[in-house]
């Protein structure tokens, strides 16, 4: 009798758990919305430390916008030879 | 604010394919697909010119319009990317780009036509900065780095210009205004001589110096 008890009681658990199991699955279907772009957000590139990759010259303060920005147009004048003749 | 823009100049270029390499080496692109190439107009006539074209990053980007699943995105650099998580591989926006630059790798046992690829600006994709996944999908991500795209830095010529679309303008004014224009620039008047200034005749007794 205590032996079917317990079989009957682990039944129900199994069937209570393959009940509810469909309710923690994800849609895997995006539903789109025309015009508007939905995968996953992009980080900022002067959001990285300088020293976050190997061989990098160029200097700014992560997080500042600004400070990246004058960074490129530094690292820009490289490609003009003028500049660096003169 | 910086937006991000690609020049070549035309006069310098020599078709060495140095950007295309570059490109190709920097964010490991598959067998097939080139996300820069050169193109040259008259090919062994001289005077031809010859153009390093990818992605030309459209602030009004027809890729942008036409695509079904909208994978497309344009940063505040004005660096126009896109998920590939997102992307069916349809080929939309390489009938509606007029520079070529989607490319789609061959996959699977047929060869059936795989996500698009195309120049990033070496500016990665919606994946974490300089992540093994972010690599893998999309290449490269130099302008989290401090650094511009591998092509235009590795330029033997400078003839392609990459950066901040000011800053690339204000470089080609001074070059075009220091170099002047014409036949002087890629030489032709130096080693042949000018029909309107005999004094650049090649003396035949002594040779000339250019």
């Amino acid at each position: 009798m205590r032996m079917t008890g317990k079989v009957l009681l682990a039944g129900v658990f199994v069937l209570a758990a393959s009940l509810v199991s469909g309710c923690g699955e994800r849609s895997q279907v995006v539903v789109y919305e025309s015009g508007k772009y939905q995968g996953k957000t992009d980080t900022k590139p002067w959001e990285n430390s300088p020293g976050a990759a190997l061989y990098t010259t160029s200097k700014w303060t992560s997080g500042d916008m600004a400070s990246w920005e004058t960074a490129l147009r530094t690292r820009n004048q490289s490609q003009n030879e003028y500049s660096r003749a003169e | 604010m910086a937006r991000m823009k690609f020049l070549c100049d035309a006069e310098r270029c020599i078709e060495c394919n140095g950007c295309v390499t570059a490109c190709k080496q920097e964010n490991e692109v598959p067998w097939g697909v080139n996300r820069r190439r050169v193109v040259t107009i008259n090919d062994g006539v001289p005077g031809e010119k010859s153009i390093s074209v990818a992605c030309m990053h459209c602030s009004d980007a027809p890729c942008m319009a036409v695509c079904p699943t909208d994978c497309f995105y344009r940063t505040e650099q004005g660096v126009v990317l896109h998920d590939k998580d997102l992307c069916i591989g349809c080929g939309y926006c390489f009938y509606a780009c007029p520079f070529g630059a989607p490319q789609y790798p061959q996959e699977g046992v047929f060869g059936m036509r795989g996500k698009m690829d195309k120049c990033t600006f070496c500016a990665g994709g919606p994946e974490k900065d300089m992540s093994r996944e972010e690599f893998a999908k999309y290449g490269s991500n130099r302008l989290a780095q401090g650094k511009l795209p591998a092509c235009a830095e590795m330029c033997s010529t400078k003839a392609l210009l990459a950066g901040d679309a000011d800053t690339v303008a204000d470089i080609f004014r001074h070059r075009v205004l220091k170099r002047g224009k014409g036949s002087e620039i890629w030489g032709w008047g130096t080693a042949y001589g000018k029909p309107d200034n005999p004094k650049a005749q090649p003396s035949q007794t002594k040779g000339a110096k250019s």
